[in-house]
């Protein structure tokens, strides 16, 4: 029999073979773009800057100096060999007793210590995305749904739907009232779905916002956990972000908003990780954290499938027992971040260009509808991919976090080093200004920018796949250039 | 008539057994069953009455269980144990009898009462009340030392090597700070602490290419572009099972196998798992006559079969898969038009004269066939690292290879330890003193312990690798049945204080059969063990 490639396609699974990676989306166009001509200050200074990646780096000497400092936590010394033998064959799902208790610890000060977190309660998973994907398969069956509001994080579509075959059904919020999560919006998203035969099992929000950068305050959370409580389902809080706040009010765990609340806190699970907060992806390090014991046992069996390596947790049960330098980095990090954000949303100011009002997060929500065409996501898309091919800046739009109106961008800014914030800025200041001046030029020579633009997109059919997981962040990417941007620059 | 009164007496028995554990369990009810019939009224009625009794006692849970089914329905929708099969209502599981609606139809999205967690839940509360899985506990409870708790549990039933630690920890002593730290003035914090390629860095794929093909004894060269690295061989197995077949799908896989499986395989993917059973007469060795059977009774059940599943060398049983076989089941499989997964995750920890040959050993450059055939490898078993969770897909199918690279972001292995490991395994030196050495360990505590067994008056089945015993206690246990074997188990956990893996957790057809890691302990643990056994082996006699 011949084992054709269609066969063979056929031979394969619906999750290996359909969209749910997500990375088809045209919004990818945007990282292919930057990984196939990144910038360099000195090697490639005309190159695309990412600014699509929410990776937290201004605190790295920090790191590297605790382990530096430490080097037994990484089992490399003479001293650190001794624990050797009990790390390496260490294969309890429940995770290292210290890292455990290093977490909970971390877990509570990030939440001011009102609230203390059980270390018993911690569970282990692949990374935000692990967990995220964990909970989801602990708490729905396939075709169930969960509200998310909008905007929401873009990878919400593949790590809440992908493998579980779930559902999302987005609650718009609006800029009208800086996109706060109403009771009223949940209700009718809820019914919406109800209507539609949709069986709905919860709510999952990031607090902070991703994208939006923004907290949700007392009252907000507050009337989310009655909602959830009067229609008995569950809410998901990812507070991956909670320590990037940097400004008042401060940020408040769902774990201290339900202590002095009459619910049913069965409901309530919490997901949390260290690639944010601590700037360590690399490291993989999720954590589910459920106040129902069933899902909690559930997960914990789940975690099986994303380990953390026992190397690892020691390494990180030794960094975040360390409370001096824990206090440190917590504090040196967010005057870091308010620092960077001030810098970019003040720059952006001067040349009229607006953002929401935000004080967490790696990234702001930037206001570029007066800059659209007219209302539309298609005018955004038009926008975006000029800002892309043209200002070399990799944002991403909202339309690819759902937002429900046009025109908002989200721009990471702490994934650069200073000197790089200077170039984009410089960039978006040129753009807007020449964007003035166009106002008076020629059709002819508009016409001729959207033809340079078709050529640069359809370039991008050169790179597949791999690329498009965030591993290229190197400045000095190895995939060679295409001949087509080269021959632009 | 004393037949049929005594099938009847047994009835809620097997009933029991049949719920509780599937058709494997309903088998072991059936062997005895001949053994007693067949004194009495001869091979013919021996058979035909279980198996009559078998079919009618399906179709009355069938009514049973719809009529459970419909209550679940209408109280919650997420209460349905397997919620994607049942969802994707293609199964009839005997001819006949049509599947019931009920459970054929998505969950009724209409009807709300109170909303609790998803149907997974439930199925690992049930799952964790396996011997299996209350043995690790208890073991884990309350360890045995010599010194600080004489009367604690020993633990022959978890699979770690503990024999050749020294070895890796010696190198780490002298290399270890040159891996991450590269002493202090070059620790590159950029390789460690930002997004890395889900699925392993180039390097490390070369380094466990590299070590792959050493472990191997070089017969096979491994191309890294073909590797994909996940937090171990369970997210491994549960990524190409994810990848290979759909919810409701199912893959043939021999008995005894690892109790690890069933969640690995089938709990989030709603993949189902067909026994295909080997015997003690061929010495648990898989023959292709079962593997037709099994395939075809999935059929008329109505199951899409996606693939086979191999373990080789095998766990629980220890055999190796001879290279007629490996060629036998390539024919099959291509035959039947379905993948292969196999599990080589104790290939370089094999211990006997036999020869250990790889399933990507088979494999021409230009063999159209390579597109089905998947390798699981993991570093936990051969490079004794349990703890650092790093396991490995081998495939020659570039879409599988894509999809499964995209997967691994949910499992992805830490930095780190990435870091660690790549100067560990480009050590060639090294890594060659650990394989030789390991295997000599190994092959002595193996014999040691097949001997201790023997005086005791208990054979175990010739094997060459893994870390394991596969020994036959049938003579010891009271009723020749699951059961029996439960109340030997439950004796050697609670009277002799030693954790074992009884076969019934492997989905052995046959009972009395038990897996017994030898690797866990020191020389000096052994007549400890033996000791212990003993005593229940004596009293075990006595009551029979």
């Amino acid at each position: 029999m011949e084992f054709t490639r269609k066969n063979s396609r056929q031979l394969l699974s619906k999750i290996a073979t359909n969209d749910g990676h997500g990375e088809n989306s045209p919004y990818f166009d945007g990282w292919k773009a930057f990984d196939s001509n990144p910038f360099h200050p000195t090697q490639n200074p005309h190159g695309v800057i990412q600014m699509g990646l929410a990776e937290n780096q201004l605190c790295f000497d920090l790191i590297k100096k605790w382990i530096l400092e430490n080097p037994d936590a990484s089992i490399c010394t003479a001293e650190g060999i001794d624990k050797f033998r009990d790390i390496a064959i260490f294969q309890d799902y429940h995770g290292l007793k210290e890292f455990r208790e290093g977490v909970a610890k971390f877990m509570g000060r990030v939440g001011g210590n009102r609230v203390t977190f059980d270390p018993n309660r911690i569970v282990m998973s692949g990374g935000a995305t692990g967990a995220n994907e964990t909970v989801m398969f602990c708490l729905a069956d396939p075709g169930d749904a969960f509200l998310v509001p909008s905007p929401y994080y873009a990878g919400f579509a593949r790590d809440l739907r992908w493998r579980t075959g779930l559902d999302i059904v987005p609650v718009d919020c609006k800029s009208s009232n800086n996109f706060r999560i109403t009771r009223a919006a949940l209700e009718e998203a809820y019914e919406k779905a109800q209507k539609s035969n949709i069986n709905v099992k919860g709510v999952i929000i990031a607090n902070p916002s991703n994208p939006l950068g923004t907290v949700l305050d007392k009252e907000t959370t507050r009337s989310l956990v009655s909602f959830i409580n009067d229609k008995s389902i569950h809410l998901v809080c990812d507070e991956i972000y909670a320590a990037t706040v940097f400004g008042s009010p401060r940020f408040i765990s769902i774990a201290e908003i339900i202590q002095d609340m009459d619910c049913d806190r069965d409901l309530i699970h919490i997901v949390y990780s260290l690639s944010k907060d601590m700037g360590f992806p690399g490291f993989r390090v999720g954590i589910v954290y459920s106040f129902n014991d069933d899902v909690m046992n559930c997960a914990r069996k789940m975690s099986s499938f994303g380990l953390v390596s026992s190397q690892t947790q020691f390494l990180l049960a030794a960094m975040l027992n360390d409370e001096e330098f824990v206090g440190n980095f917590l504090r040196e990090s967010s005057k870091r971040l308010a620092k960077r954000h001030n810098v970019f949303t003040k720059g952006l100011e001067r040349v009229g260009i607006s953002s929401l009002k935000s004080h967490a997060g790696l990234f702001f929500w930037m206001d570029m509808r007066p800059l659209l065409k007219e209302q539309t996501v298609k005018a955004e898309i038009e926008l975006w991919r000029v800002i892309i091919n043209k200002v070399k800046l990799n944002v991403s739009p909202g339309s690819s976090f759902q937002c429900s109106e046009p025109g908002w961008f989200r721009v990471c800014f702490a994934n650069m080093d200073d000197e790089t914030v200077e170039v984009a800025l410089e960039r978006i200041r040129d753009f807007v200004l020449q964007g003035k001046e166009k106002n008076h030029a020629s059709e002819k020579s508009k016409h001729w920018k959207n033809q340079n633009l078709r050529l640069s997109f359809s370039s991008s059919r050169l790179y597949d796949e791999s690329l498009m997981s965030p591993h290229m962040m190197s400045p000095h990417s190895p995939i060679p250039r295409s001949p087509l941007v080269r021959a632009r620059n | 008539m004393t037949q049929t009164l005594y099938s009847r007496t047994r009835s809620p028995e097997i009933e029991k057994e049949i719920a509780g554990g599937g058709g494997g369990a309903a088998m072991r009810v059936i062997v005895p069953l001949q053994g007693v019939v067949q004194g009495r009224g001869g091979l013919v009625l021996g058979s035909i009455i279980p198996c009559a009794l078998f079919y009618f006692l399906q179709f009355y849970l069938k009514r049973n269980r719809k009529d459970t089914d419909d209550q679940n329905n209408s109280n919650s929708s997420g209460q349905n144990p397997n919620p994607r099969s049942s969802s994707y209502g293609k199964l009839s599981e005997l001819p006949g009898l049509t599947r019931s609606l009920s459970r054929g139809l998505p969950s009724p999205r209409s009807l709300r009462g109170p909303v609790f967690v998803s149907g997974r839940v439930r199925g690992i509360v049930k799952d964790s009340d396996s011997p299996y899985y209350v043995g690790l506990r208890r073991a884990k409870e309350d360890p045995y030392d010599e010194l600080s708790n004489p009367n604690g549990v020993i633990q022959l039933g978890l699979a770690e090597n503990k024999l050749s630690l020294d070895l890796v920890k010696h190198w780490l002593a002298d290399n270890a700070e040159q891996a991450i730290l590269r002493n202090g003035k070059e620790l590159s914090i950029s390789q460690i602490v930002p997004y890395q390629p889900f699925d392993g860095s180039m390097e490390f794929k070369v380094a466990v290419a590299g070590f792959m093909s050493q472990v191997m004894e070089k017969a096979v060269s491994f191309n890294p572009s073909q590797v994909v690295l996940t937090a171990g061989a369970t997210p491994a197995i549960e990524i190409l099972s994810f990848c290979l077949a759909d919810a409701g799908n199912a893959f043939l896989v021999p008995t005894p196998y690892y109790p690890g499986f069933d969640r690995d395989i089938k709990w989030r993917t709603g993949v189902e798992i067909i026994h295909v059973p080997c015997r003690s007469t061929d010495n648990f060795n898989l023959s292709i006559a079962a593997l037709d059977q099994a395939f075809d009774q999935a059929k008329k059940r109505g199951l899409k079969v996606r693939g086979i599943v191999i373990s080789n060398p095998s766990n629980p049983v220890g055999n190796l898969i001879s290279r007629g076989t490996l060629y036998s089941l390539l024919d099959f499989a291509r035959e039947k038009n379905i993948h292969i997964i196999s599990n080589e995750l104790l290939a370089g920890s094999t211990h006997g004269n036999e020869e250990f040959v790889s399933m990507a050993e088979l494999l021409d450059p230009d063999d159209s066939d390579r597109k089905r055939v998947h390798i699981v490898y993991g570093l936990s078993k051969d490079l004794s690292l349990p703890g650092f969770w790093v396991g490995v897909i081998y495939s020659y199918n570039e879409e599988v290879l894509a999809a499964a690279k995209r997967l691994a972001r949910f499992s992805s292995i830490s930095a780190p330890t990435q870091c660690l490991l790549v100067s560990m395994l480009s050590d060639a030196k090294f890594v060659q003193t650990l394989i030789t050495i390991n295997r000599e360990r190994l092959q002595s505590m193996y014999a040691q312990f097949v001997a201790g067994l023997k005086k005791l008056g208990v054979e175990c089945i010739k094997s060459s690798g893994g870390f394991y015993c596969w020994a036959d206690m049938s003579g010891l246990i009271r009723s020749y049945n699951k059961k029996g074997e439960l109340e030997l188990w439950d004796k050697l956990l609670n009277i002799a204080k030693v954790n074992v893996t009884p076969g019934s957790s492997c989905h052995c057809i046959e009972p009395g059969w038990f897996r017994f890691c030898v690797t866990t302990l020191t020389e000096k643990d052994i007549p400890v063990v033996m000791d212990r056994i003993q005593k229940v082996s004596e009293t075990s006699k006595l009551n029979r």
